[in-house]
């Protein structure tokens, strides 16, 4: 049977006459019942465009996924059976909201790497390092509370600021991170207007989007402004181990435990996929950490923490690791390789490990604009915009080497530097230049790549 | 080609590489969707390597593009369908061709009588030679102010730009070069924005009822797919003579630049009364907050058996050889 279209159409051209005048929709119900929190949750064009960033026509120098080609899938499909087989039970039940204790054993023994003492009983297993960064949040920030966080910041932790309210200032950063000076600048000035900044949000290491890491010279520096000043220091640590050309830094950490709250994650040296991320965390703060999570999520998943354990006890975890330091490494050099080649009147952050390079658009071209003719030639990237709490960021856009082959990479600075001549063609020939962005810039998931 | 037209084989195509991909999706889950609770046998898919040779092997009874931008607009991936002979909902290659462009669109309603606000188009390369200042300087002279910039081709409102003094023009233009080489500078017309769709379930081309959009600003890509920004209005708050009007002006659009079985026309009535017409599209976005299916429940018609009599309507015409859809590279066509 073939349905029919229901009304009538006595009147060509007309719709049926129950039309009567409208009243007016702004198609949700719920509109006027969404918390404040919620402002800066919107569609946007931008997320529109990196839509398009998936398709495999596009090079995608935008995400932030690991290229994970180089995992031994028969031997982790092996791992992964001998858990389900052994301890499926426990593996499939709920568990702890601390998490696993064995694997917050073995966490310590990743941690050793970057000079961090700690004790089991520290640290908190979260679903990605992310949760951990929403739950720090959620125990300390009040709206309108400060977190002073380095210039630019990781995306996902701006988001998360912004979900609770909290007032983001920024601190700059040269090539050996935060400017302990500007810093203690920056905190002072807050404090004779009586802000309360309740934690210092850093990246040390292979800053992300800055590619910078913190100089081991500063790290005391940075600690002791933090310490005078009555200041948390959140020090998020995904990349650590990720270093091309030499050993870890001593974690901020590891040179003071009780004004430190660390954020670690398996995603970047191991999978991303298990969303196994820690927090650790001085006594009081762990036992408030705990709760939240709890309220959140219970436990987190003991599949994953399973897996992880095994994979940490059974593989040859740290020459994964050194594999991922070589690839990375390699496609950072055809990275600056290519920037160096294409676009010479930019200017860009050599990273010593990590995902990102941090580049500098000529003067007066506005990354956000930009961003659809790039899409047009076929490559994507993140507006810096998307870094910053205040819309600064309009003159940089984040690279990102960690995916795509170093072929692409190449063709892809290839065919973003047409769009950095065509785009500096058209500001030169309007007269205008990149200003301060009043959006809220979202960047892609991270897989978008 | 399946011989049961009560359960039409059908093939949506949504994504592309356009910069309205996202939006594209959107509107063809929502169509897949609205078909299969109807028994057709819906597929999705994406334009993409793949898709000749599934079509191929699906044979399906039709083909429904919702592509929106470039490709899947401008009448190319269109032209591609009808070279492999398949069935295919809504207007032809050529036609599309027209109505994408829209100073083209503008132009041929320009002629058929049809009220649109007095434009220029100009591409960048203009710019380039003759000089940017001075070209502005005339556009402001000519056109006056408040003027809207926006790429020739495109949709979704990406890249347009209200522009009410001339010191905001020279950004406008590079935010819509940033989507399209060829910009269109029009006089704005303040008045009652509108979306009239037509349709043609099988007996001609008819209006839905109009919508209204009240936006607390232009009508762009945030007011499109945040609801809240926008209020609309379905039916029109307009009286029974002028909803008549609009109607009448977006049917006469639709024959005037041969379109078939779907499209949408945007106008503005002015203070006067006249219904100014702005754009035309051929593949109207069909998402949650869409306009088209807006007016279509206005109508009192549910989606699933509408989209239905579409699709029905077209494999009809197909079979009985007086398809208008998409046959304008054959001799049967009126497009």
């Amino acid at each position: 049977m073939t349905p029919s279209p229901v009304p009538d159409r006595e009147t060509p051209g007309r719709p049926p006459s129950s039309a009567a005048a409208g009243t007016g929709t702004r198609l949700d119900q719920w509109l006027g019942s969404y918390a404040d929190r919620t402002h800066g949750m919107r569609a946007s064009e931008i997320r529109a465009l990196f839509a398009v960033a998936n398709r495999p026509e596009v090079v995608s120098l935008a995400g932030g996924m690991p290229f994970l080609d180089g995992l031994p899938l028969d031997v982790l499909s092996e791992m992964t059976a001998r858990v389900v087989a052994t301890r499926g039970l426990t593996a499939l039940q709920y568990g702890s909201g601390q998490g696993d204790e064995t694997l917050r054993e073995q966490i310590l023994e990743v941690m050793r790497l970057e000079g961090i003492d700690a004790h089991p009983d520290d640290v908190v297993v979260t679903t990605g390092s992310q949760q951990a960064l929403d739950l720090v949040t959620r125990i300390f920030i009040n709206p309108g509370d400060v977190v002073v966080a380095e210039a630019p910041s990781y995306v996902g932790a701006l988001g998360v600021f912004r979900a609770y309210q909290a007032d983001v200032v920024h601190t700059p950063i040269d090539e050996h991170g935060l400017i302990p000076a500007a810093l203690e600048e920056t905190l002072v000035r807050l404090e004779a207007v009586g802000r309360r900044v309740k934690f210092l949000y850093t990246v040390p290491n292979f800053h992300n989007p800055a590619g910078v890491s913190l100089s081991a010279e500063r790290r005391p520096q940075v600690l002791d402004i933090a310490r005078r000043h009555g200041v948390l220091v959140l020090e998020d640590n995904p990349y650590g181990l990720l270093g091309f050309d030499s050993e870890p830094l001593t974690a901020m950490r590891g040179l003071d435990d009780e004004g430190v709250l660390y954020l670690g994650s398996f995603s970047k040296t191991f999978a991303p996929g298990y969303r196994v991320g820690w927090v650790v965390a001085p006594h009081a703060v762990r036992e408030k950490l705990v709760l939240a999570s709890e309220s959140a999520i219970l436990c987190p998943s003991n599949a994953s923490q399973l897996a992880i354990s095994a994979y940490l006890s059974t593989c040859d975890w740290r020459g994964q690791i050194k594999k991922y330091r070589e690839m990375y490494r390699e496609r950072r050099d055809a990275m600056v390789g290519a920037l160096a080649e294409h676009l010479p009147d930019c200017s860009w952050t050599v990273p010593d490990g990590g995902f990102y390079t941090w580049v500098k658009l000529p003067d007066g071209l506005d990354a956000k604009e930009m961003l659809p003719r790039a899409v047009t030639a076929r490559v994507a990237y993140v507006p810096g915009t998307a870094f910053y709490y205040d819309g600064q960021g309009a003159d940089h856009m984040r690279l990102s080497f960690c995916y795509p082959t170093p072929e692409r990479i190449r063709e892809g600075v290839r065919r973003l530097a047409t769009v950095v001549a065509g785009e500096s063609e058209l500001v030169e020939l309007f007269g205008t230049a990149a200003g301060a962005s009043d959006d809220v810039v979202q960047s892609p998931g991270p897989d978008v790549a | 080609m399946n011989p049961t037209p009560s359960a039409p084989r059908i093939v949506v195509l949504a994504g592309g590489l356009s910069h309205e991909r996202d939006v594209s999706l959107r509107s063809g889950r929502r169509v897949a969707e609205a078909l299969r609770s109807t028994g057709a046998e819906v597929t999705v898919h994406d334009v993409d390597a793949d898709l000749v040779p599934v079509l191929t092997e699906l044979a399906p009874d039709l083909v429904w593009p919702l592509l929106h931008g470039a490709s899947g607009e401008d009448g190319s991936v269109r032209d591609v369908l009808a070279l492999l002979g398949l069935r295919v909902l809504g207007t032809g290659p050529r036609a599309s061709r027209v109505a994408w462009s829209k100073p083209i669109a503008k132009t041929v309603a320009g002629r058929a009588g049809i009220a649109t606000p007095e434009f220029v188009t100009l591409p960048q390369s203009l710019f380039r030679e003759l000089g940017a200042a001075r070209i502005l300087d005339a556009v402001v002279r000519r056109l006056g102010l408040p003027l809207v910039v926006k790429p020739s081709r495109g949709g979704s409102a990406l890249g347009m730009t209200l522009v009410t003094s001339s010191d905001q023009l020279p950004r406008a233009m590079v935010e819509c070069f940033s989507y399209s080489d060829t910009a269109l500078i029009e006089r704005a017309v303040i008045g009652t924005e509108l979306a009239v769709s037509v349709l043609d379930t099988g007996d001609g081309p008819f209006a839905l009822p109009a919508v209204e959009i009240v936006t607390d600003g232009p009508y762009d890509y945030d007011a499109r797919y945040n609801p809240g920004r926008t209020e609309y209005f379905a039916p029109a708050r307009l009286s029974d003579e002028l909803a008549e009007r609009v109607g009448a002006v977006a049917v006469a659009a639709h024959q005037a630049l041969g379109l078939a079985r779907i499209s949408r026309t945007d106008l503005i009535v002015d203070a006067d009364g006249t219904p100014w017409f702005l754009e035309v599209n051929v593949a109207p976005g069909m998402t949650e907050t869409s306009l088209l299916p807006q007016a279509a429940e206005a109508a009192g018609f549910g989606l699933g058996p509408l989209y239905r009599s579409l699709v029905d309507a077209a494999i009809a015409a197909y079979d009985n050889g007086t398809a208008t859809d998409h046959l304008d590279t054959r001799v049967t066509t009126d497009a």
